[in-house]
């Protein structure tokens, strides 16, 4: 009766890590969330663009929206570019039909099911759900598969990595744990690599100070606690 | 031919002790021909808040003041100086609007709040996503030097003339390793109550 989603947290251009610690599950609705995975830009401009027009159809209309609006709207606007906009999103949510979850590719197609991946840690992902998967799981046990799921990706494959953020999604409360495993953690630098102070050689310095826009004065006169002599 | 080191470029942001730095190279080129040493790739935008613009440097001016122009018309309206994460999102936007024809530019903003004087730095890629970090930002032809340099000197929680140390070296030596960035920097040391600039003295090769 509710939606597990996860994702890991790197962000790279071509083979360098860009973000160690990006986040990739987007906020559509207090119901629904969407897991980005393709071009970065892409996924954040297009989840908000969505995430806009659901908050105008729930004005409009009064009432929470469905996950499968969201799924048409996305899948709409993704056609419309033919492809050209590459996110590839996994979209879940809780809405009084239920819980929904679907998987959206860059150029339209959706897939209506128990379980999905996205990315290029899909294929170990997708690997750890066939093997363990069963249907009406409890939460903790969801929340495990696909908390390893995700390590299966951050482990295997060289464009996943760093950390796992969930999100479990029912349909009186959502869950956003980022992160939920630290399965990555820096290591601790030994050696002291700090600069004294004047190392760096300057040609020239300018220093200009900000003037405090000032927000409010108070003047607070000092006045003797005797009434004044009126003699 | 790549049309993001055509005229070279690096810049880069780092967060300290109620403090922010942001530094850049000052060379102007057209491939292998220098011409200017003193090409401003930094830009004001507001007392406490700076946006560096690395790329090509046609877009890297259109973009400033393209945004320069929208900042002003926002401080207009809302009366109040902006925040800088919601110039980030301006930039964003502003970058995403061109999916399709972008400015290849990859801006790195670096600024304090104007309420609470929080730091705060960011970096864009040339189509607008935004990352927002909790220790520093590079952008530019050398950035994975400046990674692999920002990585080795960052501490975190540095004292204003410490962290000019720390993004100095960091920007010298990474520019150093790359043909078509240097011939000199300039930091800016963003603090509370004042801007710091220093001209720093590299190799001009």
């Amino acid at each position: 009766d509710g939606v597990v989603l996860g994702a890991d947290t790197r962000a790279t251009e071509d083979t360098v890590v860009a973000d160690k610690n990006c986040s990739k599950i987007h906020y559509l609705a207090d119901n629904m969330y969407c897991c980005g995975a393709g071009t970065a830009a892409d996924t954040e401009m297009t989840t908000q663009m969505i995430a806009s027009q659901l908050e105008l159809h729930k004005l409009n209309t009064g009432r929470t929206p469905r996950v499968t609006t969201a799924n048409r709207l996305l899948k709409q606007m993704l056609f419309r570019y033919q492809g050209h906009i590459s996110a590839a999103l996994v979209l879940g949510g809780v809405d009084v039909t239920g819980p929904h979850l679907y998987s959206i590719h860059p150029h339209g197609s959706t897939d209506k099911l128990p379980y999905v991946t996205m990315g290029s840690g899909s294929l170990a992902a997708m690997a750890t759900f066939e093997d363990r998967f069963k249907p009406n799981m409890e939460k903790a046990e969801a929340m495990k598969l696909v908390r390893d799921a995700i390590a299966a990706g951050i482990f295997n494959d060289l464009g996943s990595g760093s950390n796992v953020d969930l999100c479990v999604i029912t349909k009186d409360k959502v869950e956003y744990l980022r992160p939920f495993d630290e399965a990555n953690i820096k290591g601790k630098r030994e050696g002291n690599y700090g600069f004294k102070r004047g190392t760096t050689a300057i040609l020239s310095t300018e220093v200009k100070k900000i003037p405090f826009d000032i927000v409010s004065t108070q003047v607070v006169t000092s006045r003797s606690d005797s009434a004044m002599d009126t003699a | 031919m790549s049309i993001m080191s055509y005229n070279g470029a690096a810049v880069m942001a780092m967060k300290g002790k109620e403090c922010v730095a942001i530094a850049a190279d000052r060379r102007f080129g057209i491939q292998a021909q220098t011409i200017s040493t003193e090409f401003d790739k930094i830009f004001q935008m507001g007392p406490r808040l700076f946006v560096g613009l690395p790329g090509l440097a046609t877009d890297v001016q259109t973009v400033a003041q393209r945004l320069k122009f929208r900042l002003n018309l926002y401080e207009l309206k809302e009366n109040r100086r902006v925040k800088p994460k919601t110039f980030l999102s301006m930039v964003s936007n502003l970058l995403y609007s061109r999916r399709f024809g972008p400015y290849f530019v990859e801006p790195v903003v670096a600024g304090l709040d104007p309420k609470t004087s929080e730091p705060f730095i960011a970096s864009l890629d040339l189509i607008g996503c935004p990352m927002v970090t909790e220790d520093f930002v590079v952008s530019g032809t050398c950035s994975e030097q400046m990674y692999g340099m920002c990585e080795t000197l960052y501490k975190p929680n540095q004292e204003p003339d410490d962290l000019f140390e720390t993004i100095s070296q960091c920007l010298l030596n990474a520019v150093d390793r790359d043909a078509v960035s240097g011939w000199g920097g300039v930091v800016y040391i963003i603090e509370k109550d004042k801007v710091t600039k220093r001209l720093l003295k590299g190799r001009m090769d």
